[in-house]
């Protein structure tokens, strides 16, 4: 019974304590405390789907089927597979940890911001667990409203613009991808994913070559804006340094990684095959890029925002392989980076909060006075450089030793930013932490962290272990699902595939 | 003519005896609130007339089937807000107001009558009847520059483009013999030889300017973004609804009587105007930092959107545009009633310095604001992303793919200028000290019908099965 509104009951809590958010008072931590029990509850609910997922079953679970708007035939269909499962997971633990950065960092508007904040939980979880594309879409058009708005409304300094330039940049393909939604209906007469991916798996030959491909370049170029691939991040840097914290936490990777999975090797396996060299080289250029970018910038938000498109591109790298062990590799370090990625931010956010810049070159000396904060800045840092036990290490192995067997030449380029990776995350914490002391330091009274904050990072930084020590509990769920998509989609690697998976 | 046809000529019959009323209590006494409390009354009865009239041919002019009740019913519910609206601006502008809603019902029922119409006779009787109220309701506050302005543009523009429209009629007579839309449909689609005289093209095409006048579609738009600008707001509500919206019935009725097999040539002449609209709508908007010029370019741009509809009218394309229709009376509608609410006794609200920070200071108005800009722009979970989701259904559904890809690709470039606007309503104002001149009195039954068309705009956006079944029933005896 539950099995079945399973799903809707975590899209939707969100949705609900938004509209109470909208009617609680002003005073006190009301809204704050309000908002922490309706992303804890969200979180235990998303429990539910990793605790009763049935490892033997292909295909979609949890699902719920039922007649929405009867023309066109739209249906709402909800459902996880072994991909989707964790990712729902993710955005459930992400949601209490961006309440938990924005206690204080939010200190005017605040039910504004909580308001929009829940609604942006819903589209995020209805998104991953959407099967009607129509329903699909709907969610991932409303995820870009309260993003917009909330940058625009929180922005440090030029909100109202990156809010723009993050709208326009991530709606104009969006609207193409209608396009090519209602094309695959005309042929269709389904938005239903599953029954499309049947159609087209059955009769897509019969259909205009040149027209499919076209289509499927319409999914690619909505989803790589979102995600953002090499040369389309323009918005990312922008967003990052002007959006609050529990915002720049959620608005990459996630969403159009996930999409590019789902539908562009879901739906259109030969064309993804096609491009793939294209993706790979600008995935490999991308990681090189934002290793180096990042490597000169001073204000730490753009820096955490280079590295981001690096570590986004890795993963990119690891889908377009297409091999199980890159595509596991992948949607793992989908949910480590983003895990590692979100603590980062929330410690740039905590480090803001208390001496009011990201400029990397004011700070000197910090180890000294807050030593419980420079012990979890240097675990996240490890974790994001991808040294083994911790979580980042197995994704980036697992993609990188994929990739070599693949296409060796972007394989060496994507392992030589490992490095450059290290080089500059480790210059930010020996700049901010060692050395000595900068007037900024200096001057300003000491905190450390605090039992909120601690309340954040210390079970992120125990998560970073276990997802390094035990990553085959989670990897076992997401191989169920992408095993079948590697099969379908790469029979000319399939040797590669099956020995690699071996070994393994 | 038998009685039958005068019963199904009720809500006609009903909006014009309302009319006559208002004028002779208007004679009797001078009193605000009984005009206008006669006008809800007449304009309600109308509504509720247009569920229980019995569909009829009253006559060869007016064919009152449910297509027409239906868009009749959607014509009057504007109107009755529009009147709501009207109650609180003029009470705070003009002393004589009562005349104001002898013009109001006078030109709903012009409009009325283009839906019903089924001959080019009734549908120029139709547009004078409306042209002539519009002048009037256009310059209504004569003791101020702009709107006098407005009105004279229009009067001489609306004039001349009836020229048009009659001399186009009459060329069409000439060369036909008939003026009934199925059988003058039926010639000009059928063949070449159809025509003796070799006036039937020219015919059209004046007739189309006419009518593309009437709906503001490029390249007969320039007269739109000024009068807007100088209307008072109720009026640039009723000129962006009901003006429109009945001449948009006609349009589709006249298209679906031609069925599937058209002209090319009149397809293509239609394409190229859509086309021209959707750009050039959006595209001026993007200049504009008035929120009615705004208001008027992206009218502009939605009736080239609503001409795809009629465009491909098959069934598929007349549902959606008849759902288009009803989504953008309900959005202009509330964008131009906030507009209405925020105005001061001496100008419209119509800078972007009016709205900084609107949010802050009154936050229900915005968020309103704000809901029905999202939905002009076509945002998920609003009326608007429907509406425009069913009419590129319907371009995919007849393989009109390069309309819908100028649809589509302008829709997002009219996003920038809708969100610019949702943009400075949120903006906070540097300091407190900066809320401008005290805001004018709150109206609790605008506000009221307000909150109720930003729920049509959510309801319609999530469950649009109960309109759509609306419409499919009305539109059921068109085809």
């Amino acid at each position: 019974m539950l099995n079945d509104s399973i799903l809707s009951l975590i899209t939707f809590v969100p949705t609900a304590g938004a509209f109470v958010v909208a009617f609680l008072p002003r005073r006190g931590k009301v809204i704050q405390w309000f908002t922490l029990l309706v992303t804890l509850t969200t979180f235990v609910l998303t429990l539910h789907l990793p605790a009763h997922f049935n490892y033997g079953q292909t295909g979609f679970q949890f699902e719920q089927d039922r007649a929405w708007i009867t023309s066109p035939n739209i249906r709402y269909h909800l459902g996880v597979d072994g991909i989707s499962t964790w990712l729902v997971v993710l955005v459930g633990f992400l949601s209490i940890l961006g309440v938990l950065a924005s206690w204080n960092a939010i200190s005017t508007r605040t039910k504004e911001f909580y308001f929009l904040f829940l609604i942006q939980q819903t589209a995020m979880l209805g998104v991953f667990v959407s099967l009607d594309m129509f329903l699909y879409y709907g969610f991932w058009e409303l995820s870009l409203v309260p993003m917009a708005i909330l940058i625009a409304m929180f922005g440090r300094n030029r909100g109202p613009q990156a809010a723009i330039k993050f709208f326009l940049y991530t709606f104009i393909p969006s609207a193409l991808l209608l396009v090519a939604l209602l094309w695959l209906y005309s042929k269709t007469g389904t938005f239903d994913f599953v029954e499309t991916q049947k159609f087209l798996s059955q009769y897509g030959a019969l259909l205009s070559p040149q027209a499919l491909w076209w289509v499927s370049l319409a999914f690619l170029a909505a989803f790589a804006v979102k995600v953002p691939v090499f040369p389309l991040h323009g918005w990312l840097a922008d967003v990052f340094s002007e959006a609050p914290t529990a915002m720049a936490m959620v608005v990459a990777g996630k969403l159009g990684l996930y999409s590019i999975i789902r539908f562009n090797l879901g739906l259109f396996p030969e064309q993804s095959r096609q491009i793939a060299p294209l993706m790979i080289a600008l995935a490999a250029i991308g990681v090189l890029y934002g290793a180096l970018v990042a490597l000169v910038q001073d204000d730490m938000k753009r820096l955490i925002a280079f590295s981001t498109v690096g570590h986004l591109s890795l993963i990119l790298l690891g889908i377009f392989c297409f091999t199980v062990v890159g595509l596991n590799g992948a949607v793992y370090h989908v949910i480590n980076h983003e895990f590692s990625g979100a603590a980062f931010l929330i410690l740039l956010g905590i480090l803001y909060e208390r001496y009011g810049t990201y400029e990397m070159s004011k700070y000197g000396g910090l180890a000294a006075k807050l030593p419980r904060m420079a012990t979890l800045y240097i675990i996240t840092t490890l974790s994001l450089i991808g040294l083994p036990i911790l979580n980042g290490f197995v994704g980036e192995f697992l993609i990188l030793s994929s990739s070599f067997g693949v296409h060796p030449g972007w394989a060496i380029a994507a392992t030589v930013t490992v490095i450059l990776n290290a080089g500059y995350m480790l210059l930010l914490i020996q700049k901010v932490f060692f050395g000595p002391e900068s007037h900024l330091v200096a001057s300003h009274p000491h905190s450390d962290i605090v039992a909120r904050e601690g309340f954040a990072l210390v079970p992120a930084a125990v998560l970073m272990l276990v997802l390094g020590v035990a990553s085959p509990y989670w990897i076992r769920t997401i191989d169920t699902a992408v095993s079948r998509l590697a099969q379908n989609v790469a029979h000319v690697t399939s040797t590669l595939t099956t020995t690699i998976a071996e070994k393994r | 003519m038998g009685c039958v046809h005068v019963i199904s000529l009720l809500p006609l019959l009903i909006i014009a005896a309302t009319s006559v009323v208002v004028l002779l209590a208007i004679a009797v006494r001078r009193n605000h609130a009984a005009a206008f409390g006669l006008t809800l009354a007449g304009l309600a009865a109308g509504i509720c007339s247009t569920f229980f009239t019995p569909p009829n041919q009253a006559t060869q002019l007016l064919l009152m089937d449910r297509y027409a009740f239906f868009f009749m019913g959607l014509l009057m519910a504007a109107s009755l807000f529009i009147a709501l609206l009207s109650y609180g601006y003029l009470a705070a502008r003009e002393a004589r107001r009562e005349e104001f809603y002898v013009l109001l019902l006078v030109a709903t029922l012009g409009a009325m009558t283009l839906t019903a119409s089924s001959h080019f006779t009734s549908l120029f009787l139709g547009i004078e009847i409306l042209s002539v109220a519009l002048y009037g309701l256009i310059a209504y506050l004569r003791d101020r520059s702009l709107p006098l302005e407005a009105g004279i543009k229009y009067l001489v523009l609306a004039g001349s483009s009836s020229a048009f429209l009659a001399f186009g009629i009459a060329l069409v007579y000439a060369d036909l013999g008939v003026l009934d839309f199925a059988t003058v449909a039926q010639r000009i689609s059928s063949t070449q030889s159809g025509s003796a005289l070799g006036l039937l093209i020219p015919g059209t095409v004046l007739i189309l300017v006419g009518v593309g006048f009437k709906l503001a579609l490029a390249p007969f738009h320039m007269w739109t973004p000024d009068v807007y600008e100088g209307a008072p707001a109720p009026v640039t509500a009723f000129v962006a609804t009901v003006s429109k919206g009945g001449m948009f019935a006609l349009l589709l009725r006249y298209f679906s009587l031609s069925g599937a097999d058209r002209s090319p040539r009149l397809l293509l002449v239609l394409s190229i105007i859509a086309i021209a609209s959707m750009l050039a709508g959006n595209l001026l908007a993007l200049f504009s930092t008035n929120i009615k010029r705004i208001l008027a370019y992206s009218s502009i741009a939605h009736m080239g959107y609503l001409l795809v509809a009629a465009e491909v009218s098959s069934r598929l394309g007349v549902g959606a545009g008849a759902f288009y229709l009803v989504a953008y009376f309900v959005m202009i509608l509330g964008a131009l009633g906030v507009v209405t609410l925020l105005s001061s006794g001496e100008r419209d609200a119509d800078r972007f310095e009016d709205y900084r920070g609107l949010f802050w200071r009154r936050p229900v108005l915005a968020l309103i604001f704000t809901a029905m800009l999202l939905s002009l722009a076509g945002i998920p979970l609003t009326a608007g992303f429907l509406a425009k989701f069913y009419l590129v259904a319907a371009g995919a559904d007849s393989h009109a793919w390069l309309l819908i890809f100028v649809l589509v690709v302008t829709s997002t470039i009219g996003l920038f200028y809708y969100l610019r606007v949702v943009g400075v309503m949120f903006h906070q104002p540097a300091s407190e000290r900066l809320v401008p001149e005290p805001l004018p009195r709150r109206t609790p039954a605008v506000s009221v019908v307000l909150v109720a068309l930003s729920a049509f705009l959510i309801w319609f956006g999530v469950f649009p099965s109960p309109l759509l079944r609306l419409i499919q029933f009305a539109i059921g005896k068109i085809f």
